[in-house]
């Protein structure tokens, strides 16, 4: 072949490709369509995966050094003053403190959100729920760090003197209530995480309320109940969504960091009384991560709590969105009927 | 009616008195943090406000004067980059929700998704830690990055549930023009849930505006203005973080709740604009 036959033929080649690519018999549109929204959608598998993955990876130091004794030492001590001794870590306490503080805010902000929840769905007209609705958003907004000033500034110094006292006079004699109290503690960090969730769980629980089926309302209204009669079917109906919006209020307040970190004490002590400073695995990790160069194993370290964290994150919310899923799907089917 | 039935009826509408007031009492309980806040940041923080303050560098804790100019700017671009990162992947991947619901990938990316949205932040953190500050040094890109995938999950479910209450017959009168399905979508169906999709992306913008554990573990806090996009850098809620630490209570903290006042004013502002825009939509 000639030079230049070879340019006519290469230019011939190109004009097919070139064909096969613009014409429309070929590619169709949609197909191409699909495909690339496919692969954008499928980088939250990728994000996901790779995140457990990354962690794993990066945890696996500290978890050969520690094995599972990691989950259940309480002693944190990632600098021994001996340079041969190799440093002792275990996650006892923090694990504790998430787990308390978690289920302090869910217990104080349970009985608030579902009062709520009602007035919004059972009690009040639409105008009404329009802005009372965006008001409880509004809490859901106010960052994080925020809540953590207003914890230091405003409700510590409230609590340390009207609240504090008053319990300590009531339930002095039970040993989770005593101890000298200066504000910084596990109590208090699970009564700001309280307020934080409340929007998650009110917001759930009114949905759910609001999709039980009037005739639910209507057939107990027509034999002559009150509303609060009324309303206690419907969170009868809804209880097991209810049950999910919980566990999903649970999730957020095990994962919140920074104002938990501003009012807890940050200490690393096993706590007797609920009025110790304590630490949680988000605010270790907050606290601790940009100092930990040293040995290479507290950083792992740190790394793996982190991980428990994610676990115990993705366990609660998988539980809560399948409750809340079949919550919703059992009305769906009953609103056909 | 006899006696015993008319005593049994006041007792149950005092009940549904006595539970409808509890409700009452409980929305007052919520709403008293909310007012309390409000009211903290803008009585402490407005005194605070001024042109030096919104444009000076950051001074060492414990030293008077200074502003938050560095904070302001390194929020600004760090949401910046958490959008380019966020918003094309959210969107598009919202559209591929809505679109073909029926597809195994859009069940199991739908459960994702819900997941990724509510992963610890500090995780997430920990993730862009590993993946850029690790290789490259504290950088504001890890930083974007970690805010990115946390708007990601919001902005998808914004996306995907705007354009499932589009109404079925526009899409079918383009359809019968013989316009293409992915046409279809992205002049028909995705234009008229502009709005929805906007609000989500402003409410994304909003949540991630304060989040701070993330960035406290990508982009460290700084005192100065950005310069090279590998350095530590401030951002509004690291500020607020350092200064409420100190132990200065006369500098520090006023300027903690001056730089408080900049970030609630900017996630109110925008709470605020998207409810005016839903309710516009709520009117027709």
């Amino acid at each position: 072949m000639t030079e230049e036959q070879l340019s006519i033929s290469t230019a011939n080649n190109l004009k097919n490709i070139r064909k096969k690519i613009f014409s429309k018999e070929k590619i169709s549109g949609d197909s191409f369509f699909k495909t690339f929204l496919g692969i954008i959608t499928f980088l939250i598998f990728v994000i996901i995966g790779l995140l457990i993955l990354v962690l794993i990876i990066n945890s696996l130091l500290s978890i050969e050094t520690f094995g599972f004794g990691f989950l259940w030492g309480t002693e944190w001590n990632p600098t021994p003053s001996d340079p041969n001794a190799l440093p002792v870590l275990g996650i006892l306490p923090p694990l504790l403190g998430t787990l308390i503080t978690s289920l302090i805010a869910i217990l104080i902000s349970l009985p608030i959100s579902l009062g709520i929840a009602l007035m919004l769905s059972e009690f009040t007209s639409k105008k009404f729920n329009f802005w009372v609705s965006f008001l409880v958003e509004l809490l859901a907004a106010i960052p994080s760090v925020i809540y953590g000033l207003w914890g230091i500034f405003v409700l510590i110094p409230f609590l340390n003197q009207y609240i504090y006292p008053f319990i300590q006079d009531i339930f002095g004699f039970i040993p989770i209530f005593q101890g000298a109290t200066h504000g910084y503690n596990i109590f208090t960090g699970g009564i700001l995480l309280s307020i934080m969730i409340i929007p998650t769980i009110t917001a759930i629980s009114r949905d759910i309320f609001s999709a039980v089926p009037n005739s639910q309302r209507e057939a107990i209204i027509a034999l002559g109940a009150t509303k609060w009669e009324s309303s206690k079917i419907v969170m009868k109906y809804g209880h097991s969504g209810v049950i999910g919006a919980v566990i999903l209020g649970l999730g957020r307040a095990i994962g919140e960091t920074m104002a938990v970190t501003m009012v807890i004490g940050n200490s690393f002590n096993l706590f007797s009384s609920l009025f110790d400073p304590s630490y949680t695995l988000a605010s270790l990790i907050a606290n601790e991560f940009t100092e930990a160069s040293s040995p290479e194993v507290y950083l792992s370290a740190l790394i793996e709590t982190g991980l428990v964290l994610l676990v115990l994150a993705l366990v609660i919310n998988i539980t809560a969105r399948l409750i809340i899923r079949f919550t919703t799907r059992k009305f769906k089917g009953v609103e056909t009927f | 009616m006899n006696i015993s039935e008319e005593r049994r009826f006041k007792i149950r509408n005092f009940k549904n008195h006595l539970m409808i007031s509890l409700c009452l009492i409980a929305l007052l309980i919520g709403l008293i943090p909310l007012i309390s806040i409000l009211f903290e940041v803008i009585t402490k923080g407005i005194s605070q406000i001024n042109f030096d303050f919104l444009t000076q560098e950051i001074y060492p804790l414990g030293q008077p004067g200074g502003g938050i100019g560095p904070a302001i700017q390194g929020t600004f671009i760090v949401i910046l980059i958490a959008c380019l990162i966020g918003i094309p992947i959210g969107v598009f991947s919202g559209i591929y929700l809505a679109e073909y619901p029926y597809s195994k990938m859009t069940f199991i990316a739908g459960f994702l998704n819900d997941i990724l949205s509510n992963m610890p932040s500090i995780v997430i953190g920990i993730f862009a830690w590993i993946l850029i500050v690790s290789v490259t040094g504290w950088s504001i890109l890890a930083g974007g990055f970690a805010l990115g995938i946390m708007m990601l999950p919001l902005i998808t479910k914004a996306t995907e549930e705007s354009i499932k209450i589009v109404p079925t017959n526009l899409r079918e009168a383009a359809l019968a023009l013989g316009i293409p399905n992915w046409k279809t979508t992205l002049t028909i169906t995705v234009p008229t849930a502009k709005k929805g999709i906007i609000t989500g992306i402003l409410l994304a913008i909003s949540r991630v505006a304060g989040e701070t554990a993330p960035l406290l573990l990508t982009i460290l806090g700084s005192r100065f203005f950005l310069t090279s996009f590998f350095e530590p850098t401030a951002a509004l809620p690291l500020t607020i973080f350092n200064s409420s630490q100190s132990p200065f209570k006369y500098i520090d903290w006023p300027k903690a709740w001056g730089a408080s006042f900049v970030l609630i004013f900017l996630v109110l502002i925008i709470n605020v604009a998207v409810r005016l825009l839903t309710r516009e939509k709520f009117k027709k």
